[in-house]
């Protein structure tokens, strides 16, 4: 029972992965590919590590599973965040239909 | 001679991936299990195709160092898929690894593309 659920866990993370992948090469911009295909992915790549967990129960395996959770939820918006901030300093344009660009203001005000 | 030798490469590439597909059985699995398992590996194999079509046909280095992180997270998730399928426990010690190694690449590539030095 506990299997079955975990590998249906796995699949859903998998079909995330797909969508933000297929954000990744179908979007305009640097900064809607960044959006689109990290959050897809950390969500895909953590259900997949907690499928892994559902399968193993409370073994050495399981444990280190929700380890690796822990760390890919608060490494992968950091690195995110560090991508984003160097395109944008390092004067990469928008997409020509974006709205707004409240980084850019914010640096002119200082 | 050139387009020749790529054409091999693509109808190798595809011959393993028909071949894990629909002749590996995975034995230590029940039946539909394994047929969800193998559909996942041919997912992973095209979501790969599409990071790496963006690192080649990227129009600026961002959208490369971008490719790199994504392709990076997806392996990690790739060694767990890896571990369920053959049962073999030591994948996960790689995903993990691999997982802080792929961090600290990204955050050195961030620190290039904002154009400092690596001791600021």
């Amino acid at each position: 029972m506990n299997e079955t659920i975990g590998i249906i866990f796995i699949f859903i993370g998998i079909v995330f992965d797909f969508f933000g992948c297929l954000g990744l090469l179908r979007l305009p911009d640097v900064y809607n590919r960044l959006q689109a295909s990290t959050k897809c992915v950390t969500l895909g790549t953590c259900s997949i590590l907690f499928g892994l967990f559902l399968i193993r129960g409370f073994t050495s395996t399981g444990i280190k599973a929700l380890m690796c959770i822990v760390f890919v939820l608060l490494t992968a918006p950091v690195s995110a965040h560090a991508l984003g901030r160097g395109a944008h300093r390092s004067g990469v344009k928008l997409w020509d239909n974006s709205t707004c660009d409240h980084y850019a203001e914010d640096k002119e005000i200082r | 001679m050139h387009r020749l030798f790529r054409w091999i490469i693509g109808f190798l590439i595809l011959a393993i991936v028909t071949w894990v597909i629909f002749f590996v059985h995975l034995d230590s699995l029940l039946e539909w299990q394994s047929l969800l398992l193998k559909r996942s590996f041919l997912i992973f194999f095209m979501c790969s195709v599409f990071c790496l079509y963006r690192v080649l046909k990227g129009p600026t280095a961002a959208d490369r160092a971008v490719a790199i992180d994504i392709l990076g997270i997806l392996i990690v998730g790739f060694c767990v898929i890896l571990g369920v399928a053959t049962r073999r426990d030591w994948y996960i010690d790689i995903s993990i690894a691999w997982a802080l190694q792929s961090f600290i690449a990204t955050l050195a590539l961030a620190k290039y593309l904002e154009g400092r030095n690596f001791d600021e």
